[in-house]
């Protein structure tokens, strides 16, 4: 039987087949077993056969499968939970569950019902298939379940921020999800941070980044005087500055125990900064800024996690920590300047509306992976010419990882005697994982990994009209120019594109009401979101061949169990930023 | 390109007719304009040329008031009044507002004889379509109204709708109204015709001339600072359509008149192949949200869409007045809704989409009336899409105010006082009107609130109560417990239902009404107005005696009930005074009175006296506590005795409840029930609320809401102003000749009206009714405003009703009227009059029947529980 292509999408990890992995299939072709998502080779299909409307008799047998799986759900909502513990206390077992083929485990959870399971199983097949659909009140609340907005507080209808406010929203493939997102705005300084943050091996990093990456940025913007003053306040106790104002969707977390060690990692940082201050105060440098923090987080993640912490739990999380990955790509906004500081393969771009109202889209970010020639080149010359071949394998550093750069990720940045020292002196949970006592083949002259951005300027215009960041989950999808063109007409509204007006023509009442149905018909779906954040995703995850959204097609993706959404998508996560034209332009013409 | 066309269309058939203008024709060219000088002085200077101002300078000069100036910025009849639909209809929801369509009509049907001026006046009737049996009901109640005040209408079947109008799909029709004599009119040529005949009445009209500002001088107009110099006047009347709050604004001294305006959408066609007869009626489809008349053998078609477009939020922005354009996209559900109901008009070609900004108040009721703080500023905007239909009446009526101090009518529903500074926000005003707008076209069954602009003031306990399951409404931006929802009960079951049938809260209110009769409620009523007034001298108590009809002469710590009468002796307010000193005074009046009151009090106050007038509205939190144990639990929090031998009905005094002191404790619960009312100084509230909470938990103490005290006081025939008592009703017609002492020793304001009217008898009488074969359960529940029959003759209506729960029916109260067999003029109402008919009410249409009282039912006052009725539950706390 053919297993259909579950294509696009891949890991960023290609862990070596150990124990129980399927050997690699052809490309296109593959067995019932799902198997593990490793499936390292990306393959870009543009079309999911599995989805095709008119399908073939034997692929009808999915339904069974995937209600199979369902069911395994419902079973396995004890492992379920289990699973969850496992990741929170260890991706790594996750991680290595999952390069298990799940389909025998759910076998064996079904095996005592498996006669009342074929028997249903008969009957529901005998029964619509459809029945297994979600309905569209179902598809939004998946789809909204952690959209946000941000809208920058107007006073006296006068809003003198460029930006006008932010939705973003995420829609995990992982479970659970391993991307983040935060946006804050600077209290002390002006301007408005915002990222996203693609964690692998786990979440624990890229939780961690996005904790602390803003504060530490924040940190380096400030000027002296209020380091100073901050410094101050700690040391004689009296309540702090704010420095930034975060927003928050509920579901974006700050781990409590950990903010104590995360205070004195940044302290640290500040005070290094006070002392390195000379006295003459000099206009703060956002693009040195931004790298200094991403280098100095970096740094910090990687000592906590050789320090290590007497709180057993802590410990742990450091080291979790250090020992997952994350990449980030931050933009700072302040007025009408646009820095944007990436580190990986998470991309932002500007949407430009040309004069003739069409959209286009500007690139502001560099994805440091091996599509990136100039990456390819950095890592040759960063290492010695024999590792030339062995550096980048099958379009992967060190044949393993995706992202060129990246937070954590110690196995490619630690000496080997270190990573052993740590892993040895660990916790045994860390002991007896097998991915992390793995050291990477061709692992000679550490380190292969960093975690320095690259730091793009834009001054913005008032055509620049918003800018979208997202994790690869999003790029892997769709292409850019869609992507803008989509936003685009959802901030603007289908009108402001092209109004109808009568002028001198001859229409009748019934021609004009044929073509305001037809307009309504194809915004019903941007009319569906409030947030543009969430549009996207359902265009990214429900786009049919012609390029809209087609409802059966979203929902089958929706209702993929979460072992098997994996190899169909990557988690997604898109902030849009939509920036004021009018106070751009206000900006403009002061100068 | 139709807006080319319909001014010429105008032009051309207004061409003749007003060349006595000051300022020559509109025609004229702006240089010509420009060199003309405005007069020094004037009595009263007009801002607005439009169908507002020049209905005002047109009653104004007929009433004798020649000297009167009216200014227009741009061309007389422009703005919103070139461009309204041109639709007169009567079926209005208040009466005032009936009375005013009607008189509109008359005038206008008129106007051309009068005036020589074609107006386009076409008496075509309209029929207003239901889809539903709910908006059936709606319009059976407006029709009843309708018939009582004198205009023609009837509910029809759908097959007589199709007869009515050729095109019209009646299937999905449950039925309809039929209002013969409402008309289609051409709103700027109405305007025009009135300009002219106010113009050759002596009215002096000067158009392209802009007002800066009006000056004000010690709160008196003193005249308007124009583009083109100054005018002296001593009446200034802001008939500036959807500009009037930005002028209001503008003064040193700001008026607030609080308006918004929206875009408002319709659609023209070219002619029909085979034209509409002209009289066509024009059909009003609510639940479809359009209107459709017939125009110039087309068809003109808007509505009032869901998702209204406000603007001009940031006022007058000459960028999105450019950009006010047809938006097809907006229109479209109202296209399609025009299609369902005239399938046949899909052939029919577009004209064009006409967009013409509307203005609309936080009420969806117009505002006429003088500024509370600036003497002589008189207002008429905010017309919520019906000026046409109101121009006429409400321009009589205000130029009535002006001329006579006080129009011929109550129109309080429609005073300029009923609004405070506090509804001036323009993201109130902005957030407001864009639910306004759709109500227009929305069911209205009792008992709606508005959702926008919510939460503005509220009580400190508002959070506590919020918890404890309070639903909420909103009167002057306080928000007021309606009842509490039990946690056991679904909430959002509850809020959904809209109904003219017995409401969800049915039982929720019958067991805190229970509770007031037979434990102890607490009801917070903090949003009343409270006055302080105090002198050094004994100047508080004389100008009391002079504004208030009762005698307030009594002992410290007395409560009077008293009305604040005006020269003819009608309520301007009711109030609750308490002596809180030889010198000083605690007024309480009901919660809208804040800018009526304050206002009629500076102005009867004298200027030089050293008399001391303080809101302290917001320095009390007020709790009722009503119910026979609430003198256990106050007598338990303050250790002080409160039976009747120490503390007697409607008394003040202060002490402290619980740790708190300074608390006013007054014996009155606004209901006749037992009880005390509690004002609070506001930091101490949340602790004498959770003081009387724990404490009265073994009393069985709940909280209550304000229907349960509705229900309390109208089955005790307690009349609140502004529902039962307004301007026009003096204390005799509402048998409170105990509360006006005519031999107080000193005169007071209205006085010689109630003598007169004592010598002649009352000519209406407030009543109550006693709903006899109404049945709560399957029929409709009366509301207000209900034609009251008395042997079979129409007799006036009901004011106020509410379910008596003692009674186990339902009560309503009402003016009885005696009008003349044969002339139909008002006669001398007796209670003997009162007490021989026999009565029936009339809600939507259907005629229960009723029994009349003067007093209120004794056996409410001694109800005792039958020992058999206790049972195990009342155990239970509450």
């Amino acid at each position: 039987m053919e297993w259909p292509v579950p294509g696009r999408t891949s890991t960023r990890f290609w862990v070596p087949a150990a124990s129980g992995g399927v050997p690699d299939s052809p490309a296109g072709r593959m067995c019932v077993c799902p198997g593990p998502r490793r499936i390292g080779i990306p393959i870009r299909s543009s079309s999911l056969p599995l989805f095709s409307d008119a399908m073939p008799a034997p692929t009808q047998l999915f339904f069974p499968l995937i209600r199979n799986c369902e069911l395994s759900r419902i079973y396995g909502t004890a492992c379920y939970c289990h699973h969850r513990h496992l990741c929170c206390s260890s991706p790594y077992l996750a991680q290595s569950r999952l390069r298990y083929a799940p389909h025998p485990a759910y076998a064996t959870f079904c095996r005592p019902k498996e006669s009342w399971w074929q028997y249903t199983q008969g009957r529901r097949y005998a029964s619509t298939p459809q029945k297994f659909y979600l309905t569209p009140p179902q598809v939004n609340s998946i789809l909204k379940a952690n959209e946000y907005s941000f809208k920058v507080p107007e006073f006296d209808g006068k809003n003198v921020s460029s930006v006008l406010g932010f939705d973003s929203n995420q829609l995990p493939a992982n479970a659970p999800i391993e991307d983040r997102r935060s946006a804050a705005t600077c209290l002390q300084t002006r301007g408005m941070l915002l990222g996203v943050f693609d964690g692998h091996a786990g979440c624990a990093c890229s939780q961690a980044v996005s904790e602390r990456l803003f504060y530490y940025i924040a940190v380096s913007l400030l000027p002296h005087e209020t380091l100073l003053e901050i410094e101050n306040a700690v040391e004689s106790g009296r309540a702090l500055l704010p420095i930034l104002q975060w927003h928050k969707h509920p579901n974006d977390y700050f781990s409590k125990e950990a903010s104590k060690l995360y205070f004195n990692s940044l302290r640290t940082y500040w005070q290094e900064l006070i002392d390195l201050n000379t006295g003459e105060s000099t206009d703060i440098d956002v693009k040195e800024a931004l790298i200094n923090a991403f280098k100095r987080l970096d740094n910090d993640i990687s000592l906590e996690a050789q320090v290590g912490d007497p709180n057993s739990f802590l410990n742990y999380l450091v080291l979790r920590v250090a020992f997952s990955g994350a990449t980030a790509c931050v933009a700072h906004v302040d007025g009408v300047d646009l820095h944007v500081a990436n580190t990986g393969d998470s991309r932002a771009m500007l949407g430009v509306q040309e004069e003739d109202g069409s959209w286009s889209a500007v690139t502001l970010s560099n994805d440091h992976n091996a599509q990136n020639e100039r990456e390819l080149e950095r890592l040759k010359l960063e290492h010695p010419k024999n590792e030339a071949k062995s550096v980048v394998k099958q379009d992967r550093l060190l044949g393993l990882l995706m992202p060129f750069r990246a937070f954590g990720d110690v196995k490619f940045k630690w000496s080997i005697d270190l990573q052993k020292r740590v892993i040895e002196s660990g916790p045994d949970q860390l002991n007896d994982n097998e991915y992390t006592k793995f050291i990477p083949p061709n692992y000679y002259t550490p380190p292969y990994l960093t975690a320095e951005p690259e730091v793009t300027y834009h001054r913005l215009r008032p055509q620049d009209k918003f800018l979208v960041l997202a994790t690869d989950g999003l790029w892997e999808t769709m292409h850019r120019q869609d992507v803008v063109r989509i936003v685009g007409e959802y901030l603007t509204g289908m009108h402001h594109q092209q109004p109808i007006a009568v002028g001198g023509y001859k229409v009748t009442l019934g021609q004009m009401h044929g073509l305001l149905t037809e307009r309504r018909a194809k915004m019903s779906s941007v009319f569906e979101d409030q947030n543009a954040a969430t549009h996207l995703i359902r265009h990214a995850v429900g786009n049919n061949e012609f390029g809209t959204v087609d409802h059966e097609r979203l929902s089958k993706m929706l209702s993929l169990p979460e072992e098997l959404a994996r190899m169909y998508r990557d988690d997604i996560t898109i902030i849009v930023v939509q920036f004021n034209s009018h106070v751009v332009g206000a900006y403009q013409n002061q100068e | 390109m139709s807006y080319r066309l319909l001014s010429v269309v105008r032009r051309q058939r207004t061409g003749r007719g007003w060349q006595n203008w000051s300022s020559g024709r509109s025609g004229a060219s702006a240089a010509e304009a420009h060199s003309v000088t405005l007069p020094a002085q004037a009595q009263v200077v007009i801002c607005g040329g439009g169908i507002m101002g020049t209905s005002v300078a047109y009653h104004l000069s007929k009433m004798g008031w020649k000297d009167v100036v009216l200014l227009e910025q741009g061309r007389l009849a422009a703005g919103s009044t070139r461009f309204c639909a041109g639709i007169l209809s009567t079926a209005r929801h208040l009466t005032i507002e009936q009375k005013m369509a009607d008189y509109s009509n008359k005038l206008y049907h008129q106007l051309e004889q009068e005036t020589g001026i074609q107006t386009g006046y076409i008496r075509t009737g309209s029929v207003f379509l239901a889809q539903t049996q709910d908006r059936l009901i709606s319009l059976k109640r407006i029709n009843s109204r309708l018939n009582v005040i004198g205009i023609p209408s009837e509910i029809i079947s759908p097959k007589k709708v199709a007869e009515l109008h050729p095109l019209l799909n009646v299937h999905d029709l449950v039925g309809a109204m039929h209002v013969p004599e409402d008309a289609v009119v051409s709103s700027a040529d109405v305007a025009l015709a009135l300009a002219s005949a106010a113009s050759q009445n002596g009215v002096q009209i000067y158009d392209r001339t802009s007002i800066l500002h009006v000056m004000v001088k010690k709160g008196q107009v003193t005249g308007v600072e124009t583009d083109k110099g100054q005018i002296e006047c001593q009446y200034f009347v802001n008939c500036a359509g959807q500009w009037a709050y930005e002028l209001g604004l503008s003064n040193e001294e700001p008026v607030s008149i609080p308006l918004h305006a929206c875009e408002h959408f319709y659609l023209l066609t070219r002619p029909l192949e085979t034209p509409l007869r002209s009289n066509t009626p024009t059909i009003v489809d609510a639940d479809g949200r359009i209107y459709i008349r017939n125009w110039q053998g087309g068809i003109l078609s808007g509505g009032f869409e869901k998702n209204p477009k406000p603007i001009f939020t940031e006022g007058k922005n000459q960028l999105e007045i450019q950009n006010l354009q047809e938006d097809w996209d907006h229109f479209e559900p109202l296209l399609s809704s025009l299609l369902r109901r005239m399938p046949d008009l899909e052939t029919l070609e577009i004209l064009k989409l006409v967009n013409c900004p509307e203005t609309f108040t936080p009420d969806m009721r117009c505002i006429m009336g003088e500024s509370p703080s600036v003497q002589g500023y008189f207002v008429l905007a905010g017309m919520n899409s019906a000026g046409l239909s109101f121009g006429g009446g409400a321009g009589r009526y205000l130029a009535e105010w002006m001329v006579h101090g006080y129009p011929s009518e109550n129109i309080w529903e429609l005073d300029l006082k009923r609004f405070g500074a506090l509804q001036s926000s323009r993201t109130f005003l902005r957030h407001r009107v864009m639910e306004v707008m759709p109500l227009l076209y929305d069911l209205k069954v009792p008992r709606w609130d508005f959702q926008t602009g919510r939460q503005l003031r509220t009580s400190p306990l508002y959070d506590r109560l919020d918890a404890q399951g309070a639903r909420w409404m909103e009167k002057h931006g306080f928000e007021r417990p309606k009842y509490f929802v039990p946690p056991d009960k679904d909430l959002l079951a509850l809020e959904q239902s809209k109904t003219f049938y017995k409401p969800d809260w049915f039982d929720i209110v019958e067991s805190e009404v229970k509770c007031c009769k037979e434990a102890v409620c607490v009801i917070d009523m903090s949003s009343f107005t409270k006055f302080e007034i105090t002198s050094a001298g004994d100047q508080a108590l004389e100008v009391l005696q002079y504004l208030f009809s009762n005698d307030l002469d009594v002992p410290v710590g007395h409560i009077v009930h008293t009305g604040m009468l005006n020269q003819a002796g009608g309520y301007e307010n009711d109030c609750s005074i308490a002596r809180l000193g030889k010198r000083s005074f605690f007024m309480i009046s009901p919660t809208d009175q804040q800018v009526h009151c304050w206002a009629w009090l500076k102005k009867h106050m004298p200027e030089d006296s050293n008399l001391l007038l303080e809101d302290v509205t917001w320095k009390y939190t007020a709790l009722n506590l009503i119910g026979p144990r609430a003198v256990d639990v106050l007598s338990e929090l303050s250790y002080a005795p409160m039976t009747p031998d120490h503390f007697p009905s409607l008394f003040c005094k202060e002490m402290s409840v619980g740790y708190a002191n300074g608390i006013r404790v007054m014996s009155m619960t606004h209901t006749g029930e037992p009880g005390f009312m509690l004002y609070i100084p506001i930091e101490y509230a949340l602790h004498v609320y959770n003081e009387v909470m724990s404490v009265g938990q073994k009393y069985g103490i709940r909280n209550a809401g304000y229907y349960a005290l509705r229900s309390l006081r109208i089955e005790k025939f307690f009349a609140f102003w502004g529902q039962d008592l307004n301007t026009l009703t003096t204390p005799l017609e509402c048998g409170r000749e105990s509360r006006v002492k005519l031999e107080k020793g000193m005169d007071f304001i209205g006085r010689d009206a109630l003598l007169q009217q004592k010598q002649n008898g009352v000519y209406k009488r407030l009543t109550m009714f006693i709903l006899d074969d109404h049945d709560t359960d399957l029929d409709l529940w009366p509301w207000w405003g209900e034609p009251i029959y008395r042997n079979g003759q129409y007799a006036g209506k009901t004011t106020s009703s509410a379910y008596s729960y003692t009674l186990e029916r339902h009560v309503c109260l009402g003016f009885v009227h005696n009008f003349s067999e044969d002339t139909g003029e008002e006669q001398v109402v007796t209670a003997d009059f009162i007490n021989r008919g026999e009565y029936e009410i009339d809600i939507a249409g259907h005629r229960f029947q009723a029994k009349a009282k003067l007093y209120p039912v004794t056996s409410l006052f001694t109800h005792k529980r039958r020992k058999d009725d206790v049972e195990l539950s009342d155990l239970h706390g509450k």
